[in-house]
């Protein structure tokens, strides 16, 4: 169902005929992969290519005493054994602060350690061999001494002034803090006629991506070129990255991205093992590569989500929530990473919190500590879970303490959808959300009061369901006040290039990538939509920084709503010249000529005038045959970066249906549902299965995800047996609704999808485990929502 | 007795003469020797499903089983199965229904689909989905997948006098 | 994440499997499914030098009814134990244990020998071997022995078998008239590791049991034979009668803590399962719920 939007007239460009705009479109792509002809990095093999393993510190905190690889270097088919400090010769260290976020600070991070580790996984060699298998045997005879330090691992103590500080040179373990005190939070709890309050605590998860990270490394020393094939979601923050930190030129450094086995955020970071490979290459001029294996992506992809949360809020009798408060707290490792920061998550929280409804008290805290444990970093919908965990959590916490159904409180206190744009209390500018369309629509969709009515008459039956709903919002389209601002090199523009070829087709060049999204479909969609040009003459070229327009790339929900515009605006330059070029072949005027089918047509009838291949025909080998003076120009290139919002709004509301087994703390994920805005749709299956896969992330998050470390910051579930991710068997059917209100920044209105899914599953689920156990006056705060965390709850054990 | 030893087999129905090192597994032996790159490694200890392949017409986790051990065996990896137009009713149903989205899972999640379809006919959600549990997919949330081998089931179904 | 480098040796009969088995000792491992194995090799967890292939051994094959005793050959895959016939009509706990070992592709690698052998205490069929009260047999260079299953697992991944010998075939009583079967297992999620577990053959007469062998999983080192199952023997169970089972169960179990449960969760789990077998074989009991 979708909601008109305000002026039906903008998108006249899209509404063309034979347009594919919010048409189901089966992405381009997809045969190659489906036929096992992908070509991930993984696949990759270059001539005299070398593999490289890492030896990797089994001690979360240690001096690295001595090295000794005599054995290993001796070993055949060994190529090098290099230590940190060797290659330290080629590669500079960095430091992952961004000045827009004051106060941040970390410590200088080398590719490989030099004098000390600082979590178990950091890598204190790099072996080089001509195969895996034989590098993995010459690491296992790398002799490495160290003398353990005490390791900084529970956050909470962090800050302790007899815990050690990890860096001594930095003072103390707070990395970054923020405070944010809006209206009047006192006065507001004061007059509130309840306040409740409760501890909510987050499990430190990560990606698992199936494809492990990959990089392939190419210094040609005759070129002086560093060739680097990556999975990565931004080449171009790569290309900058490598370039900066080996000593090159920016045009020095090629990277190029095929097809990507997952990213999820996670391939959006320069690794320390990826740097290595960069200067390993450099160092030894041949092509190197490093596939991470599934125990080395546990122990060093970024994990995300480790955050306590201390979190209170206030509401009036009739249901009016006076007030938020939070104080959260987060642990990140033993350094931020770069060059995004490891603060962004914490700020995000402060953020978001509250960010549904009308009340403008609120204030918040949120410390993030170092500690001797992997890495933190943003992962899929950035701090929204816990921001919207901790906000929906309360918000049922308090609706129950007034005896007011979770719903009706809502409906009291989310922003009216006729009062934007509007401000959140901590600053953020919405443009127009829709979180009352959103309820009204979910409630339809979920049959709310009958599902209400079946909970009720299970439980007669000692059989136990819960409902939970949360409402959420969700940064999409960054601009540069995500990074930029900062003094971060990482694009907020995106560019696309379109050319009509010599017989019709179109070649369009993006700077945004793709991992799965669809940013090949949708770029092929909106460009063919307004050449009028089928779609299967469309090909896209994505993931080069050699061949494509410089930008930022996928990431942040950023892809369709910033790169589809970019595409939307280069098409739009290209029609024009095709018409003019047109209407001189024709002795007709443009504005009598239109696009349709492939063919140059009368606008007022459809009569087809003449065919985009003979125009190229004539365009580029025929020129002789134009009236002199008139060159045709056939290729357009146009960029976008939303300047008005500094971020795309857009907001939505899940819903969880689950069965809780009491006797077993089993829970049983029978249903959910999604109403997002993300403004224009694109292309509606894509949308919705980015809804589907994030709900699923979110899932994972609620019932199975954690990072067990412990206590001397050891992780102990390193493996996909221990470490359980969401499979087919426990995941429910996911019903995906739509409100559309476009944004008015753009041509094309479209915002992003890709975090709403995960941004609220997890909120939901443990509103719905928390409803199903109220008759035993259970209330649960910690995710994941494990049988033990359950029964422990119950009080069964 | 850790030297290279030989084997033959046959892959995608042609014969294949190889000496291969006792360590290697079938999964490394289709991807680094065959250059069958289709055959996906997510995890390296048979949890993940991604390199999940047939063995004599039966799926296996093809890094848990020795490429000697498939000496005199039948193989058949995604590469066959598309090329000899099996499947090619369940991949358009998977492309119909956007049921992968980075598409590194997607020819073990094929393989072991066509496992399920080939057992039983009809099988319902639930059952496509225990059948599908050992695969992990990361992306799509797994309900596109259940959707496009129900689809494929319902299909054949329809086909069959 | 390469496994170490090994030898190999296709063995091509029982005799020739003991003979490369006695020359390497704890040296060689044997790789029957392999699917226990062969993750533990890639991870490096451990790194034999011989690896002895009993796959192709025929004599390890083969189900047969003989009298009253059903030989289930060590190769005999889950799959195979699945799709069985006469597993079905005469232990059809097994069918049922088959099902819930890991995923489609696993089970038509591992074997029946080969996990057994493993002795994970988390896995199914031992315990249901110890359930089914099965004679394991084993070779060894001085002739075959018999070990009663419930005798046969240690210790975690421990066994009576030595390095030495090699597991050959299990002996299951063909199930009798009367004879009844209870599966079932808490796992995190379709195919995992169960938290706990019970694999259970019993005789029911007129309501009763006349004998119930309950063997728990993954609540100890090994499967646990209940001795609190005699509690439920010849008698009609009410809710006391149940209480007083898992009283005597709570103390019988001594389980491991880990990532998925605390002892105690295990303890409570047990319990449940005790419960609920009661509850499946016999019905709920008279005044209010088991559990």
């Amino acid at each position: 169902m979708t909601v008109a939007s305000a002026n039906p007239d903008r998108l006249t460009v899209l509404d063309r005929p034979n347009s594919y705009i919010g048409k189901v479109v089966p992405r381009p792509n997809l045969e190659r992969l489906m036929q096992g002809r992908g070509l991930y990095v993984s696949d990759m093999e270059l001539p005299r290519m070398a593999h490289v393993v890492f030896l990797r510190s089994p001690h979360a905190h240690a001096k690295i005493i001595g090295i000794d690889a005599v054995e290993a270097r001796r070993m055949p088919n060994v190529i090098a054994v290099v230590t940190g400090r060797e290659l330290a010769t080629v590669i500079t260290p960095w430091v992952g602060v961004l000045s827009h976020l004051k106060g941040l600070k970390s410590a200088p991070q080398h590719a490989i350690a030099i004098d000390r580790v600082c979590w178990q996984g950091e890598a204190v060699a790099a072996v080089v061999a001509t195969s895996r298998a034989v590098a993995e045997d010459a690491a296992e005879s790398v002799r490495v001494e160290y003398q353990e330090l005490d390791a900084v691992t529970d956050m909470r103590a962090a800050l302790d002034p007899e815990t050690p500080v990890i860096h001594p040179s930095l003072g103390d373990n707070l990395a970054f803090e923020r405070n944010l005190d809006a209206g009047a939070v006192d006065a507001a709890f004061a007059e509130s006629d309840e306040v409740a309050e409760a501890d909510f605590i987050f499990g430190r998860h990560t990606g698992v991506t199936l494809e492990p990270r990959a990089v392939v490394a190419d210094w040609n020393i005759a070129e002086q070129r560093l060739t680097v094939y990556q999975g990565t979601q931004a080449p171009h923050m790569v290309q900058n990255i490598a370039a900066l930190h080996l000593g090159l030129a920016d045009s020095q450094v090629r990277v190029v991205c095929k097809d990507v086995g997952g990213s999820f955020g996670i391939k959006v970071h320069i690794y320390a093992d990826e740097m290595a490979t960069y200067a390993l290459s450099k160092l030894l001029r041949r092509p190197v590569k490093f596939v991470a294996d599934r125990v080395e992506s546990f122990n060093t992809d970024i994990h995300a989500r480790d955050h306590r949360c201390k979190g209170r809020i206030g509401v009036k009798r009739d249901g009016t929530i006076t007030a938020f408060e939070i104080d959260d707290l987060t642990g990140i490792g033993p350094y931020s990473m770069y060059p995004r920061t490891s603060a962004i998550e914490a700020n995000q929280v402060v953020n978001l919190v509250g960010g549904p409804y009308r009340t403008k008290n609120y204030r918040a805290r949120a410390r993030v500590v170092f500690q001797n444990k992997n890495l933190m970093c943003q992962y899929r919908a950035v701090g929204h879970p816990i921001a919207c965990s901790v906000t929906e959590g309360l918000v049922d916490l308090v609706a129950s303490k007034i005896g007011m159904d979770p719903v009706e409180i809502r409906r009291r206190n989310l922003i009216a959808d006729d009062a934007y744009p509007c401000a959140s209390p901590s600053g953020l500018r919405f443009e127009q959300l829709s979180h009352h369309a959103a309820m009204s629509k979910l409630m339809t969709m979920m049959g709310y009061d009958a599902l209400r009515a079946e909970q009720t008459a299970l439980r007669k039956k000692n059989i136990h369901h819960g409902i939970g709903i949360a409402s959420f919002i969700e940064v999409t389209n960054p601009s540069a006040a995500f990074y930029g601002v900062g003094g971060a090199r990482i694009s907020s523009q995106d560019g696309v290039a379109v050319r009509l070829d010599a017989t019709g087709s179109v070649i369009c060049q993006t700077s945004i990538t793709e991992q799965g999204q669809g940013s090949e479909s949708l770029t092929a969609q909106i460009v063919g939509s307004v050449l009028g040009v089928s779609m299967e003459r469309v090909r896209v070229i994505l993931g080069d920084t050699d061949n494509t327009p410089y930008g930022g790339g996928t990431w942040a929900s950023r892809g369709a709503g910033i790169g589809g515009e970019a595409a939307l605006q280069a098409a739009k330059i290209l029609r024009k010249n095709v018409l003019d070029i047109a209407a001189t072949i024709l002795q007709s005027s443009p504005a009598e000529l239109d696009i349709v089918n492939n063919a140059v047509v009368t606008a007022s009838d459809g009569s087809p005038r003449i065919e985009l291949r003979e125009l190229a025909r004539i365009v580029y080998f025929r020129p002789d045959t134009l009236p002199p003076g008139i060159q045709a120009e056939l290729m357009a290139t146009r960029h976008f970066v939303p300047r008005e919002y500094p971020f795309a709004f857009t907001n939505g509301v899940q819903a969880s249906w689950i069965e809780v087994d009491t006797d077993t703390g089993f829970v049983k994920l029978l249903k959910h549902w999604v109403v997002e805005d993300c403004g224009t749709i694109i292309n509606p299956q894509l949308v919705d299965e980015q809804i589907r896969g994030g709900v699923v992330q979110g899932l994972g998050a609620a019932l199975f995800e954690k990072c067990i470390y412990d206590e001397r910051g050891q992780l102990t579930n390193a493996n996909m047996a221990d470490y359980l991710v969401p499979m087919s068997g426990e995941m429910p059917d996911i019903d995906v609704g739509h409100v559309v209100s476009p944004t008015t920044e753009s041509e094309l209105g479209a915002k992003g999808a890709g975090e709403a899914g995960t941004a609220g599953a997890a909120a939901a689920v443990a509103n719905a485990v928390n409803d199903a156990l109220k008759p035993f006056g259970a209330i649960i705060t910690e995710i994941p929502l494990t049988p033990q965390v359950i029964l422990t709850a119950l009080g069964r054990i | 007795m850790t030297a290279a030893l030989p084997i033959s087999l046959e892959v995608n129905g042609e014969p294949v003469d190889a000496h291969v090192l006792p360590r290697l597994n079938l999964a490394d032996f289709l991807r680094e020797h065959l250059k069958l790159t289709g055959t996906h490694v997510g995890c390296e200890h048979g949890v993940c499903g991604a390199c999940t392949v047939r063995v004599n017409g039966e799926t296996v986790r093809s890094c848990l089983m020795l490429a000697v051990q498939t000496h005199g065996a039948s193989v058949e990896t995604i590469e066959g199965l598309s090329d000899s137009g099996e499947i090619a009713d369940l991949q358009a149903a998977f492309r119909d229904r956007n049921a992968l989205q980075c598409g590194f899972c997607t020819p073990g999640m094929l393989v072991a689909a066509q496992d399920l379809l080939q057992q039983e006919t009809e099988p319902d959600r639930e059952r496509i989905r225990e059948h599908l549990s050992g695969n992990y997919c990361r992306c799509t949330g797994y309900q596109a997948i259940i959707d496009a081998v129900e689809t494929t089931a319902r299909a054949r179904m329809g086909r069959k006098p | 994440m390469k496994a170490s480098a090994f030898s190999y040796a296709r063995a091509t009969s029982v005799a020739n499997a003991l003979e490369l088995l006695v020359a390497y000792g704890d040296k060689a491992k044997v790789l029957s499914g392999g699917q226990s194995l062969m993750p533990a090799m890639n991870l490096r967890l451990i790194s034999p030098e011989l690896i002895v292939d009993i796959g192709e051994i025929t004599e390890l094959r083969g189900i047969a009814v003989r009298g009253d005793i059903l030989s289930i050959g060590a190769l005999t895959r889950h799959v195979d134990l699945l799709r069985s016939p006469e597993i079905a009509a005469h232990a059809p706990l097994l069918t049922e244990a088959a099902a819930h070992v890991a995923h489609p592709a696993i089970r038509n690698r591992g074997t029946l020998g080969g996990s057994l052998a493993h002795a994970d205490p988390a896995s199914e069929l031992p315990a249901s071997v110890v359930a089914l009260n099965a004679t394991i047999v084993v070779s060894g260079q001085t002739g075959e022995r018999r070990i009663a299953a419930g005798e046969f697992f240690t210790g975690i991944y421990e066994t009576a078998l030595s390095a030495q010998e090699l597991l050959i075939a299990v002996e299951v009583p063909v199930a009798q008239k009367n004879s009844a079967h209870f599966f079932h297992e808490f796992a995190r999620r379709h195919g995992d590791y169960a938290i706990a577990g019970l694999a259970a053959q019993a005789i029911v007469q007129a309501g009763l049991f006349t004998e119930l062998r309950a063997a728990f999983f993954a609540v100890g080192d090994r499967p646990i034979l209940a001795k609190a199952a005699t509690k439920l023997i010849n008698i009609r169970i009410t809710p006391a009668v149940l209480a007083e089972a898992s009283a005597t169960l709570g103390e019988e179990l001594d389980p491991q803590e880990d990532q998925q449960a605390s002892a105690a969760m295990r303890r409570h789990l047990a319990k449940i399962l005790l419960a609920r077998c009661a509850s499946a074989l016999l019905g709920p009991p008279a005044a209010g719920g088991p559990v």
